[in-house]
């Protein structure tokens, strides 16, 4: 047999909340989320004629509507637009019927390269992958030269779009840029930026496993740093990712990456040979190098995505 | 090719024609993120995961995040915008009609 709780126990308790919500006698919102009369907005008759005969000056004024060779030009801008619009379609179908079928023999791209990936891919760099095991060992070199070019990307946005300027911070205009106070977009992220952020770091760990890899989970951990953004605001994004974060993070990377690419020059630049041991196949610790380049692409990436968008938002980490 | 790859492919060419001609920019880009949404299931039914994978993280989400800040840095969109100026100016004559 039970205790029986006492009245103002039971009343604090979440039973006795959804037994009165459920039955109607409360109303859970009274006093809980903050309400605002709604206020009418009135606007004297004068005004709406003087904004509406404004409106018809600017108008004559910037298009000009009486000239009879600025409406011939954009009745013929049309024409014309429609016309090249068919005519590229019409065009890119012709090319198209002239593309071999799809596993022709004798198709171009059916040559000795693309028989070597599948014949002796997984013998010769451990990856299950094919597609990793071709990204970042036989083509290493290019994946390189992506993550400079998306280091060199956000380095030219930092410079273009930071606010150097220290009197410029404490604004009006940093307010519109902090997020409202939603509980909804605030819950949501507390479920899902955990689960996002695990699964990009799954991603990027099994590269050389299942699909995916470097560039796809450092995307899906940027876009996790996004939405962490957006619920909480900068103030708590800036404890876990500031301007510092991303330049040892990113310098960290490309360096690692550059260190284990670029020996093989010094060494007669024949082939991307790591001397380390390629193990068995389809276990987590195998593939060589390849498992370290994918954490290193998977950090750029991340730092880039999310630098990206707080440059562009606000200008400042 | 299935009826539901035919069918993605009818979404896909519905969504590349409603971008353009739709008004709202919020809108054609919300016609842009399911349009990538539906291209990455595509991927998934052409046998190439990798690419479907990277097209819903970046296509769906990272692009039409970066479109997002920047129409609302321009000033494009700004619905929220316009709802604080509004509060601002309640507020303001209810202090006037208070004093």
């Amino acid at each position: 047999m039970s205790k029986r709780k006492a009245d103002f126990e039971y009343e604090k308790s979440f039973s006795y909340k959804f037994n009165t919500w459920l039955s109607g006698t409360e109303d859970p919102y009274v006093g809980k989320v903050e309400m605002k009369k709604q206020h009418h907005r009135k606007t004297d008759e004068a005004t709406i004629q003087e904004r509406m005969r404004e409106h018809h000056k600017l108008r004559e004024k910037v298009y000009d509507v009486d000239n009879k060779m600025v409406v011939s030009f954009n009745k013929l801008y049309k024409v014309f637009a429609i016309i090249f619009c068919i005519f590229l379609f019409l065009l890119l179908a012709w090319n198209v019927s002239y593309l071999p079928p799809l596993g022709a023999a004798d198709k171009a791209v059916n040559n000795e390269v693309p028989k070597r990936y599948i014949e002796s891919g997984i013998e010769e760099t451990g990856a299950i992958n094919f597609v990793t095991g071709m990204i970042l060992d036989y083509r290493a070199f290019d994946t390189l030269g992506e993550s400079n070019v998306l280091f060199c990307a956000t380095i030219t946005v930092l410079i273009l779009l930071q606010i150097t300027d220290k009197k410029k911070k404490k604004t009006d205009e940093d307010m519109i840029f902090e997020p409202h106070d939603d509980p909804i977009l605030k819950l949501s992220a507390k479920v899902l930026v955990p689960v996002i952020m695990i699964f990009g770091v799954y991603v990027v760990l099994n590269g050389h496993l299942s699909p995916g890899g470097g560039f796809s989970g450092g995307a899906i951990i940027g876009a996790g740093l996004i939405l962490y953004q957006n619920a909480f605001g900068f103030s708590k994004a800036k404890l876990i990712f500031n301007e510092k974060t991303y330049k040892s993070i990113s310098a960290c990377a490309l360096l690692t990456y550059c260190l284990c690419k670029t020996y093989s020059f010094f060494t007669g630049a024949n082939h991307l040979d790591s001397h380390i041991p390629l193990g068995i196949p389809g276990h987590i610790l195998s593939s060589g190098l390849i498992l370290i380049l994918n954490i290193c692409v998977g950090m750029v990436v991340a730092c880039t995505m999310y630098t990206f968008y707080v440059m562009f938002r606000k200008g400042d980490f | 090719m299935t009826v539901f790859q035919i069918l993605l492919m009818i979404f896909l060419l519905v969504c590349a024609i409603a971008v353009s001609f739709s008004k709202n920019l919020l809108n054609s880009l919300l016609i842009y993120m399911s349009f990538s949404l539906i291209m990455s299931v595509l991927w998934i039914c052409l046998e190439s995961p990798d690419l479907g994978i990277t097209e819903a993280a970046v296509g769906a989400g990272v692009t039409s995040i970066l479109f997002f800040a920047t129409l609302r840095k321009i000033r494009a969109i700004d619905v929220q915008r316009e709802a604080d100026i509004d509060e601002d100016d309640i507020i303001e004559e209810e202090h006037t009609e208070n004093k």
